[in-house]
Order: structure tokens, then C-alpha cells, then sequence
């Protein structure tokens, strides 16, 4: 049985549907990636798994308590790191961490052995008797991360934990994400970075507008796709009109398959050729005989952005502006708030 | 009954922690302590100033205006830092921090309001016992022993009823501002109608009845009695509109009013912290 069961989860913000009946499994002792654009829903899931957020339905099981049911027994699992890092100011880093430990009621002796492995592993020694309200953005995030593993927990949930990050702060994070997997720590990592996610993750699940549209190991999913995948523009911008003409001349040609338009990149046109097969050279001829020309033709391995392609036939980067604009942040935050 | 020792511990290491946080706050940025301490301490000054020229007999029982305005600014210090108490949990609600509190396996979440209890209780104390150093050496009295247990009771009921509200509009306001600003609306016209200026019989009959049901002239008065007669609980306090009332009473009715904002915000906090 899985580790982690969420099934069936539904959430919704007065006018909104954050979680539409979302349902995934994740096993023991792996990083889960949850990757989706901003606005995904990702943000409330992480909030429910933290028991922060009561679902409106659907369930949660970790190591088979129920979350709904036993939520302090859950918090005693889990580590939690917020999106948006909440130190206090006027404490230390140290002052900070010996309060969390507190809250966590660890042992004097046991705290502060913890304390200073965190402050070694994360290289904090130099800072850590500072003020918080004086830490950059990575410090804050190293910070908040000893934090949140203080009192070693079974489950680490990290809600985007390198946004903004300087390279030097992202890479000890990714580093530190994996010793804690190896010493087997279920770690659930939302993010929107698909770099971070495909190099980290030994599973993750694909959410868009709170719905799963994939779910699975990073390589059998991008597998999935079967060969490489090309985009062809024989325009900078394209009419629909034009590039529906071209996916009629694509599916004749054996070979070529999962052809979309993506509308957000001036319609150009999106598919897979099998790799054994040489069918550019084929598929030239045939443009050229339907008078098209080729403005611009990329051809790229599978990535995780093509697995989000096929499924919502617009990019990552497409959605995250198509949401720009659109979400009231402030209206998030206070509808979150306790 | 060795795990509700154990919760027992729980709590009182996660009740000192969070009161540990609000005084290395305090301790930091002593602003806050000073300015209510030097606010009441000038107020006294100048409306002992004010009044110093009164005609004797002016204020009945009293040997001066000073000796009479002691008491309603120990309380009204005592009442305004009880005001502000909801303030750090705002600002933990807005900026997220609250969330690191709630994600934590608390053996009791009440742990957060105690903790605040206990920060404003203590502070109160410290602003109240300068004010009264201060009062004395101004040559405004000192309540006898019996009194002066009579002063910190009454301080603790006022600061608790006035605690278990502000923390309520904490968490019921959207923000700080508007807390704020609720704050600045309140605190001055509950003074002015109160006793702690001048006694109901200076007051138009309508301000009289205000003050005579305000919390703060039931806290007032006992701790003048405290000041200005030698202490006992069946002294008419208050001579009210509706009929005289004596120290106990006064006390039983801030005591009634503390257990009820106890009971109602309860709910409140229930559903905002589970």
C-alpha cells in the first residue's frame, strides 16, 4: 500500500475550484514532485497535506492515519516549508530554531545536537546568531528549511522552495533534498521549475486547474511520448486556418503522430516523429507540394514541458502568463488566512 | 494519567516558548513598554498640574486630584496594553508565521492564547507598579497590603476580559489596519466614559449611566477605594444611577464579565485554530 493516499480531494475558495476530485498515491521514501503552472491548485494541495487547509471532500491517508481525522497526529509526520517564509524578524536563526523545537517538544540535550548538524549541513554558521530580518532570501529559505526538519520528519512537504533562489542556495537545497531521500525521507516537492522537478523527482504528478493530467516516473511519462518531438512553423505567426492544414498534411505521413496546435506560440504546430524513421526529408516535399515553407522547425527530446503540452496543448511558460493578471494574490492570501 | 503528564509538559514547554518569543519582541523593541509607561506618567503630571489649583473639597474623599487620577490610569494603562494584545497575533495571521504555529503537532493550541494572557498580564503589571512608584513619589498615596492585593486582582480580571477580546478581533478582522484603527476608536471614549477623569456626579446624567456600565469604572473603583481609604470589599464603590455599589460588587461584575468573553470568544478560537 502506498504511503501517501489522497483521494478524491475537492477544494473550492468562495467562486473558485482549487482541487477538482484529485487523486494520487505516493510510495515511502521518494521525492514526489507536484508540477503545474501558477494557479494550478498546487499551492492548496500542499496546504492540505500540511493540515492547513480542511478539504471540502475526499480524503487523506499518511502512513494510514487519516488527515481529516487525526490532523496533530499527521503534524507530528510532517515537516512543512511554506512557500511564503515566515521567520520573525527580531529573532536569531538560532533563537528561531530553538522556538520551533520547542513547538515540537524535543529535549534540550536533543535540540541543540539537532540545531547545530542543521546549521552545519546547511552551511549557516556564519549568519545563524543574526537578526532574521537581515537574511537575504536564500538565508530565509535555508532558515526555514532547518525548520522544518528539526524534528526529523517522516514526511518533508516543500511548497516551491527555490523560487528566487540564488544558484548557490538552490543547489545545497537540492543537495540536502537528496541525502534526505537516501536516508529515506518521503519528501512531496511542489514546483513550477521543470528542471528542478525532472532532476529531483523519482515520481510526480501534473496538475492543471486542479486536476491530475499526468502522473508517474519523469522518464516513462516523457517514454510515453514515444519519439522526438518537433515544432514547426512555416510562419512567425501562423492563422488557425493555416496550421489546421498543416496537421491534415502531418497525419497523412506514416510516422508522425500527437499533432497539436499550440495557439500560444502563434500557432505553431507540435508532434512526435519516431526515431527510427527519417521523416523530415519526406515531410519537406510534402509542404513544399501544399505551398508552405518552413520558417522555423526545432527538434528537441521529450521533456516534461511536452508531457504538460500534450496533455493541456499549450506550454508551461504559456500558462503561467495566460494566469498573470489573472489571480487577486491578496484575495488568495486572505482567503487562507486563519 | 502519565500521558496527561506528558501533555502537561508539552503545554507548559510550548506556553513558555511562544510567551519566551513575545518578550525577546518586548526586549528588542521596548518602544511599546516605554510609551505606556511614559503616556499615563505624563497624563498624571498634567492633569495633576491641571487640577492642582482646585478648590478643596473639590473631590470628595480625596486629598488631591492626583490622588483620585491614580487609579483610572493604572487602569487605563492596564486596559490599553490589554487592547493591544491582539496585535502580535495579527501580524503573525497576516505575515504566515501563524501557519508555522498550526503545522506544529501543539498538544494544545490554547497554548497561543495563554501565551498572550501571560505576556500582557506581566506586562501590565510592570507598567501598572511604575505608575504607581511614580503616583507615590508624586505624594498621591500607596494602597495598604490588604489593597494592594485588591489593585493586581482587579488588573488581572481587567487585562484577561480585555485580552480574550482583542485576541477575538484578531482573528475575526481581515487586518491589521483595521484593528488598528477599532483600537484607536475605542480606547480614548471608553476612558472619558469611565470614572477614571471625574466621578459620576461631575457627569450629564446620560455620560453617568455610560459610565456607571462601562468595565472600566468596575475596575476603577475598587482600586480608588484601594487608594484613598484603608481596604475593605463592602465599601460603596460606586455610587451609580441605578444604585450604589459596593467593592465586591464592582469586582463580581468584572469577574462575571471575564468569564463570559472567556466562554464566548471559545468557540471562536476553537474554529479558527482547529
Amino acid at each position: 500500500m502506498n504511503y501517501i493516499q489522497v483521494k478524491n480531494l475537492s477544494k473550492s475558495y468562495s467562486d473558485i475550484d482549487a482541487l477538482k476530485d484529485l487523486s494520487i498515491d505516493i510510495e515511502a521514501g521518494i521525492l514526489f514532485g507536484i508540477l503545474g503552472p501558477n494557479g494550478a491548485g498546487k499551492s492548496t494541495l500542499i496546504k492540505i497535506l500540511a493540515t492547513l487547509v480542511e478539504p471540502n471532500s475526499g480524503e487523506v491517508f499518511i502512513n494510514n492515519i487519516n488527515l481529516i481525522k487525526n490532523p496533530r497526529k499527521i503534524r507530528e509526520l510532517i515537516g512543512y516549508v511554506a512557500q511564503d517564509i515566515a521567520l520573525d524578524k527580531i529573532l536569531t536563526g538560532r533563537e528561531l530554531l530553538d522556538f520551533q523545537s520547542d513547538l515540537y517538544h524535543m529535549k534540550k540535550k536533543e535540540k541543540y545536537e539537532r540545531i547545530k548538524t542543521l546549521i552545519n549541513q546547511l552551511e549557516m554558521n556564519d549568519w545563524i546568531d543574526r537578526k532574521c530580518g537581515t537574511y537575504s532570501g536564500g538565508m530565509k529559505r535555508r532558515i526555514d528549511l532547518a525548520a522544518g526538519l528539526l524534528h526529523l520528519p517522516k514526511v518533508l512537504i516543500l511548497d516551491e522552495p527555490t523560487v528566487g533562489l540564488d544558484i548557490e542556495s538552490r543547489n545545497i537545497i537540492w543537495q540536502l533534498l537528496k541525502d534526505l531521500k537516501n536516508d529515506g525521507m518521503t519528501i512531496i516537492l511542489s514546483s513550477h521549475y521543470l528542471d528542478e522537478i525532472d532532476k529531483l523527482a523519482d515520481s510526480l504528478v501534473i496538475i492543471d486547474a486542479g486536476k491530475v493530467i499526468a502522473q508517474g516516473k519523469p522518464a516513462l511519462l516523457k517514454e510515453k511520448l514515444g519519439g522526438d518531438r518537433i515544432t514547426l512553423k512555416v510562419r512567425e505567426f501562423s492563422t488557425q486556418e493555416e496550421s489546421k492544414k498543416i496537421c491534415e498534411i502531418l497525419s497523412s505521413i506514416d510516422g508522425i503522430s500527437r499533432i497539436i496546435i499550440n495557439k500560444a506560440q502563434g500557432y505553431s504546430v507540435n508532434f512526435v516523429v519516431e526515431k527510427e524513421k527519417d521523416l523530415l526529408t519526406k515531410l519537406k516535399v510534402e509542404l513544399a507540394f501544399s505551398k508552405f515553407e518552413i520558417f522555423s522547425l526545432t527538434q528537441s527530446q521529450p521533456s516534461l514541458d511536452d508531457v504538460y503540452l500534450q496533455a493541456t496543448g499549450k506550454t508551461l511558460l504559456d500558462a503561467e502568463i495566460s494566469m498573470t493578471g489573472k489571480r487577486d494574490l491578496k484575495k488568495e492570501s486572505k482567503q487562507s488566512m486563519r | 494519567m502519565e500521558l496527561k503528564q506528558y501533555k502537561l509538559n508539552f503545554l507548559y514547554q510550548e506556553t513558555f516558548a511562544l510567551t519566551k518569543r513575545l518578550f525577546i519582541q518586548l526586549q528588542r523593541r521596548p518602544s511599546t513598554l516605554l510609551a505606556g509607561i511614559l503616556q499615563p506618567i505624563i497624563w498624571l503630571f498634567l492633569f495633576g498640574a491641571l487640577f492642582s489649583k482646585a478648590p478643596e473639597g473639590f473631590l470628595p474623599g480625596v486629598d488631591s486630584y492626583g490622588n483620585f487620577l491614580g487609579a483610572g490610569l493604572i487602569v487605563f494603562t492596564a486596559f490599553s496594553g490589554a487592547l493591544n494584545s491582539g496585535l502580535p497575533l495579527m501580524f503573525d495571521r497576516e505575515f504566515g508565521f501563524l501557519n508555522r504555529l498550526l503545522v506544529a503537532p501543539l498538544a494544545s493550541r490554547l497554548s497561543i492564547v495563554l501565551s498572550s494572557f501571560f505576556y500582557i498580564t506581566i506586562l501590565s503589571f510592570v507598567q501598572s507598579i511604575v505608575i504607581m512608584i511614580v503616583s507615590f513619589i508624586l505624594g498621591y498615596g500607596w494602597p495598604d497590603f490588604y489593597g494592594l492585593g485588591i489593585v493586581f486582582a482587579t488588573l488581572i480580571l481587567l487585562v484577561l476580559f480585555v485580552t480574550a477580546i482583542s485576541l477575538c478581533l484578531a482573528f475575526v478582522l481581515p487586518g491589521h489596519i483595521e484593528l488598528i484603527a477599532l483600537i484607536f476608536v475605542i480606547n480614548l471614549p471608553l476612558l472619558f466614559a469611565s470614572t477614571a477623569l471625574a466621578p459620576i456626579s461631575f457627569m450629564p446624567n446620560w455620560l453617568g449611566w455610560l459610565a456607571s456600565v462601562n468595565p472600566l469604572t468596575f475596575a476603577i473603583e475598587p482600586i480608588r477605594i484601594a487608594y484613598t481609604q484603608t481596604m475593605n470589599l463592602e465599601l460603596v464603590a460606586l455610587q451609580a444611577p441605578y444604585g450604589d455599589l459596593t467593592c465586591k460588587s464592582c469586582i463580581s461584575i468584572l469577574f462575571s464579565l471575564t468569564v463570559f468573553s472567556l466562554i464566548i470568544i471559545r468557540p471562536l478560537l476553537n474554529r479558527k485554530l482547529n
